[in-house]
């Protein structure tokens, strides 16, 4: 994976960028129904990247599975590339939301957990990632009590580095009243992907890594 | 027209599997049969308008055709950057469909009534808006909206004028003299205008958004007074331009930014904002004078 990448640009958002790597890797690696050959199919499994800051660890997991190529990756945020520093579906293959407001990839994910399930493709698995940050949006939480009101087979994924302002006291697993709870270190890989191949939801899994530096 | 509405996009859920309908709580009771037959396709996500607009955003990122809805200010004013990002920004589409409007809930108050809600859309990119006048106008912009993906917000009111005027085009309603002043109403603005009593061409439209700037060029040699329902001079800056090569004036006349913090009827705040057949007629009489 090119790493040098992560470290060449974006500086601003670099934590951001390593602290989702490892859960990254491991869906497009071992979790994920979806390929570059894939990319348009109506059953693919979906991912949404929420936390749109800082996507180069979410680039270089792209371009090393080969939805665009790795050149790419030379020169983000310039005026001609198409990789910015938050990512957009219109532009990268393989991208499924344009993200980078933050809290609205839960709603989104919604409802296209809603839209697949309407349409019968009942083995097609739905995931989005977050920052415990992001959780500060208030969006996210009309999303949490309705996809646990509905029971939706959808699978959430909380990057916990410690970054919300005021914290949250009593766990962030408290925060999703409903859900099914996983707590894995998000530099495990084996204990990542254990917790994300688990099926039936709504589910959460909360990646806790290294605090974030301020 | 909200009678109208219901009939129509429950038949539509019915024909047309690719349809689907989000709601947060407005209205649900109406939908009721609907989300009995097909609950897969009719969700109530209760009253939540952030996430309704996002959902909506979802299923159409998966090949479905979602319709939303509720009152204009909560599913216009309060989830305005979830249009702006989950759908638009996404390349998705969707059918929003409001009640409420500008003052239909006038003794709710100001915190249930949008007067800019199509000038909040028109920051966005191709929306087209359709504005009906008469409940018969609003079956065919239902089942045309479905029928694409594109972004379509259809604004439904308790005004509405005594005559129906199908299709989305650009009309004349009334010749007035050759060469002389041309008043466009939009949706229920018609009959108060008919009213007023003015000596001019009258035309209307059911479809700001695109407005019909070809029919307008054709028609306007001098005065031009546009009459919308909504926010003031929404549509100059399209009125401008489309008459840019053209000499001539402008009035535009609609809900003012003034909040009147009263109740009463539509009626009464038709009166406070100049937008009853008198103060039509004092407004457009005075532009028009010419001494």
């Amino acid at each position: 994976m090119t790493i040098d990448a992560l470290k060449r640009a974006d500086a601003k958002h670099a934590p951001s960028a390593y602290s989702t790597l490892d859960v990254l890797w491991v869906l497009y690696d071992r979790v994920l129904r979806v390929s570059p050959e894939t990319v348009d199919d109506p059953d693919r499994d979906r991912f949404f990247l929420s936390k749109g800051h800082g996507p180069l660890a979410y680039y270089s997991v792209l371009a090393a599975k080969g939805f665009f190529p790795e050149e790419w990756l030379d020169d983000v945020g310039s005026a001609t590339s198409r990789l910015g520093h938050h990512p957009d579906r219109v532009l990268v293959p393989g991208v499924e939301v344009g993200t980078g407001s933050l809290g609205h990839g839960l709603g989104l994910a919604v409802g296209t957990a809603l839209g697949l399930r309407a349409q019968g493709y009942v083995q097609t698995r739905t995931f989005v990632l977050l920052g415990d940050a992001e959780l500060d949006e208030g969006s996210n939480h009309e999303a949490i009590a309705y996809a646990a009101a509905v029971e939706l087979d959808l699978t959430a994924i909380v990057i916990d580095n410690r970054s919300a302002t005021h914290g949250w006291p009593g766990g962030i697993a408290a925060r999703f009243i409903g859900w099914r709870v996983s707590h894995v270190d998000g530099r495990d890989r084996d204990q990542i992907e254990a917790a994300l191949t688990l099926k039936g939801g709504p589910r959460v899994v909360i990646a806790a890594v290294e605090k974030k530096e301020s | 027209m909200r009678d109208t509405f219901v009939a129509t996009t429950t038949a539509i859920l019915e024909e047309d599997p690719r349809t689907a309908l989000v709601l947060a709580d407005i209205s649900a009771d109406a939908f009721a049969p609907a989300m009995r037959r097909h609950p897969d396709r009719v969700l109530n996500v209760g009253i939540r308008e952030q996430l309704m607009a996002g959902v909506a955003g979802g299923l159409a990122l998966t090949g479905l055709r979602p319709f939303l809805h509720s009152y204009a200010p909560f599913v216009i004013d309060r989830a305005y950057e979830q249009i702006k990002l989950d759908l638009g920004h996404q390349n998705a589409g969707a059918v929003i469909v409001s009640i409420g409007g500008s003052y239909d809930a006038s003794a709710e108050g100001y915190t249930h009534q949008s007067p800019g809600d199509v000038a909040l859309l028109d920051t966005l990119e191709e929306w087209t808006v359709h504005v009906p006048g008469h409940p018969d106008e609003v079956p065919g912009m239902l089942w045309a909206a479905a029928r694409h993906d594109e972004r379509v917000y259809i604004r439904l009111s308790s005004q509405q004028n005594a005559a129906a005027y199908p299709g989305t085009d650009l009309k004349v309603v009334r010749r007035g003299p050759q060469n002389g002043a041309v008043v466009l109403a939009v949706g229920p603005m018609l009959d108060p205008v008919l009213r007023a009593g003015l000596d001019v061409t009258v035309a209307y439209t059911n479809t700001p958004r695109p407005l019909d700037v070809n029919r307008l060029r054709e028609l306007v040699t001098d005065e031009i007074v546009m009459v919308e329902p909504y926010l003031a001079g929404t549509s100059s800056r399209v009125v401008s331009a489309a008459l840019s090569r053209v000499p001539h004036r402008e009035l535009h006349l609609g809900v003012s930014r003034a909040e009147h913090r009263g109740y009463g009827s539509p009626a009464d705040h038709a009166q406070w904002h100049g937008l009853d057949p008198a103060g039509l007629r004092a407004s457009i009489e005075a532009f028009l004078r010419k001494d």
